[in-house]
Formats: structure tokens, sequence, C-alpha cells
């Protein structure tokens, strides 16, 4: 049984990765250690614990690094497997849904996502615009008529999606675009998934992300 | 419990990824109906099985809807034939190093061997195979940590990341010759090199890995279709 004692936390305030291992953690109730990261000048310890990449977020308990923020909530959910709620379903083939549409999420959502504000020009806003709406509809397909992404319990897949929805507000000014109006059913259950404190106490407003990227912009000199 | 050819796997087989889970079905001596694909004219099998990617590897079992994505096929098989050769260890920190490692080889190592391909001019083939070259030593390391003196990165038989990097053995082969370099050396990286004579002859491998004329062939269909 792991103990809830040294947990330590390297991690950057708005990152989305970030969030995800904190909603994870708050939904254990573990204790842990909150580190800030100044990604413009990485800590010794952060590239001491995550030398391959370099990144945050690395969840260190008792000493030992775990990277990549899907592995890190797995992680969490084997080391806590005594506390409750599992943060995976039981039965193999929802497991494995589970695991599939969390690693969409970083391979489609993620990437389109970041294509909002990166991309220059109208006409290569308006192709992000629509390759965003089209996978976030996928993802759409998969919620259904469900109140969760995989089964009727909140999990992987939702940890790894939810603090996306802090950048919809963002995408939403900057792309010229509603995506609670093109998809109401995912609006629907980002609500859904605000009424758990583990998520309502975790993510940032989004107002204080729009922010966030404008001034990254202003930096670029946009 | 026989579960005899409950299991169908699509794929195609010069395809590493498909190739990972035949490794994986014959480590845990599991029956299965290979349901050999033709990438250049998807089934329609394949476009409802996988229509998120459209993509092989998909393994369906019984009356289950069909799970794409070798990794996450591997962890599945691991779980309902737990009693049989486990591939991933039991506990958490070492589940999340293996699954740290996969995730590296899948998202910047391999993808190096892509680039490679389509990448024309020496210069610029040149930098990626210094990169790939930079990989396989961060491999070398997470090996020595791995198997600890052991013969495979599993330890004392073939585990998971023996399978993840096992599979795309016939082509870091294929690689080396066709652009005369080496990715596993003698001075570099002795113990992985040791490590690739082993795995290649281990028989759960060494029937899956197609020859290296049947990637050559499929290299050719890459560089026509997808140059």
């Amino acid at each position: 049984m792991a103990g809830s004692d040294d947990v330590i936390l390297l991690d950057f305030w708005v990152s989305a990765f970030g969030l995800r291992v904190r909603i994870a953690l708050a939904e254990k109730g573990i204790h842990y250690e909150y580190r800030e990261e100044n990604l413009q000048n990485k800590s010794p310890l952060l590239l001491e614990m995550n030398p391959v990449h370099k990144k945050i977020p690395v969840l260190i308990h008792q000493g030992k690094p775990v990277c990549e923020s899907n592995i890190i909530v797995q992680y969490i959910d084997e080391a806590w497997h005594d506390k409750s709620p599992s943060l995976l379903p039981s039965d193999p083939y929802l497991r494995a849904q589970a695991r599939f549409w969390a690693d969409f999420v970083d391979k489609k959502v993620y990437e389109a996502a970041k294509k909002i504000w990166m991309t220059e020009g109208e006409e290569d806003r308006q192709v992000a615009k629509k390759e965003l709406i089209e996978v976030l509809k996928v993802l759409e397909g998969q919620l259904g008529e469900k109140p969760y992404m995989v089964g009727e319990s909140f999990g992987l897949a939702d940890i790894a999606m939810i603090p996306f929805s802090v950048w919809f507000h963002t995408l939403n000014e900057i792309g010229k675009m509603n995506i609670e109006r093109e998809c109401p059913k995912l609006a629907a259950w980002v609500n859904r998934c605000m009424e758990r404190e583990s998520v309502s106490k975790t993510l940032p407003h989004p107002h204080k992300f729009y922010e966030f990227v404008l001034e990254m912009q202003k930096k670029k000199g946009h | 419990m026989g579960k005899g050819s409950e299991i169908k796997l699509i794929g195609t087989p010069p395809s590493p990824y498909v190739n990972r889970v035949q490794i994986v079905l014959n480590l845990k001596s599991i029956d299965y109906e290979f349901v050999e694909e033709n990438l250049a004219c998807k089934s329609e099998l394949l476009l409802t099985s996988n229509p998120v990617y459209k993509k092989v590897p998909v393994l369906i079992h019984a009356n289950n809807p069909p799970i794409p994505e070798s990794l996450i096929i591997i962890e599945y098989l691991d779980e309902i034939y737990s009693d049989v050769h486990p591939i991933l260890p039991s506990g958490p920190l070492a589940r999340a190093d293996n699954r740290f490692w996969a995730n590296y080889m899948d998202t910047k190592f391999f993808p190096l061997f892509e680039e490679l391909r389509k990448t024309p001019g020496k210069e610029g083939k040149k930098a990626i195979m210094k990169q790939i070259i930079e990989g396989s030593q961060l491999l070398e390391e997470a090996f020595v940590k791995f198997s600890d003196g052991k013969p495979y990165f599993g330890g004392d038989d073939v585990g998971y990341l023996d399978v993840v990097l096992g599979c795309f053995l016939g082509w870091t082969k294929f690689v080396e010759k066709h652009n005369e370099f080496k990715i596993f050396d003698e001075a570099r990286t002795p113990k992985l090199l040791e490590w690739t004579n082993r795995i290649w002859s281990h028989e759960a491998l060494k029937d899956v890995i197609p020859e290296s004329e049947t990637l050559m062939n499929f290299y050719m269909i890459l560089m026509k279709y997808r140059p």
C-alpha cells in the first residue's frame, strides 16, 4: 500500500498534461507537494528526474520519477489501488477503450487545438478549425449518450480530455468559433465533469488561460 | 482454458506493429486467425474495425468490438491471458517505466526511420542517422537498467520492451544495410547488440519477423505510394 507522504509533482500551472495528474491525485485524495517549474529555466531536479524528455509533469513518489501524464495517471491508479475511486474500469475490454481514447486526445486533440493559435493566415486557420471540430466530433461519437467517455464512470479518458476544456474559450476567441454550439454533447460532458470537485477545484479559469496564450503570442510578436 | 481461434488479428506481415501482437500471441501460446490486409486497398472489415485511424493491427476477440493500437492490444492480451507468460511486470513503478520506454520508442525513436526514408539528400539523411544513433545510446542505457545483468529487458525471459523493440529488428537490419550505417554496434551499444542477436533467434520472434526480401518489397511500395 503506497503512502501519501513523499509525493512531489513537478508541473507548470497551465499545462493540460499536468492538470491531468492533479485531477487524478485529487480523485484519490492523495496529498502531495506541488512544485511550479519555470519552463524557461528548468530545475536541476526536473532535468535529473526526466532526462529523456526534460518535460513536466513528473510525479516523484518515494524518490522515484514517473513521467508522461497518461502513464502517471495509470501509475496513480495502480499504486493507490486500495483508494477509491478506480480511475480505470475493471473490465479488460473497457480498459483497452479507456487507453485508446486517452491516447487519441494526445494524438489528435492536442495537435489540432494547438494549430488554432499557431497558424497564421486566414486560410490555414480555417483548415485548422475544420480539423479540430472533426476531431471533437469523433469524441462526441464515442461519448454518445453515456455520461462519461468509457462506461458509466469518470476515468482515464475523461481525465485525459477535461483539461483541454480550459482551452475552449481561447480557441473560440482566436479561432472565431463556437465549440460548445458545434459540439453540444461535449459541452454537456464538460459541465458534468465540472460537478466533480477534483475537476472544478483543479482547472484554472479559461480566461486565465486566454491571458496566458495572448502573452505568449505577444512575446512571439504576433 | 482454451480460447481457440476466438482471436482474429487483422494485419500485414511486414508491419512491425502487427508483428508485436503476433509475438505476444506466440509467447502466450494463443491460437489466432491472421486476416491479411491490403493496405493499398483497405477492406471493409478494417475500415469498420478501426474507423478512427484505419490502421493495422486490429484485434478482434470473440464478440467484443475490435481493439486497435498495438500497445493497447498487448496490454489487453496480457490482462485476459494473465496466467501464461506475463508480458508486463506486476509492480506499478516497473509498469510505468516499461510504458514510458515503449512510448519513447513509438513517439521518438521509430518515427525517425520513416523520416529517414522520406528525407532526400545525403546531408538530410546524415542528420537523421545521427539522431537514430543518439536514440540507440539511450536504449542501451535503458537495456542495462532493465536487464540488470540478465539476458532480456524482461529479465530472464522476453518481456514487454523485448517485444516492443524486438519487432523492429527486421527493419533496423534493413535500414542499416540500405543506408550503410550501424544502429547497434559493439563500441556504442554492446549490450543491446548482444541482445539483438539473442532475441532474433527466439522462437516467438523468428517466424514472425519477415525476410529482408519481403521488407524490401514493402519498402519499395512505401517509396512509391508514400514518398
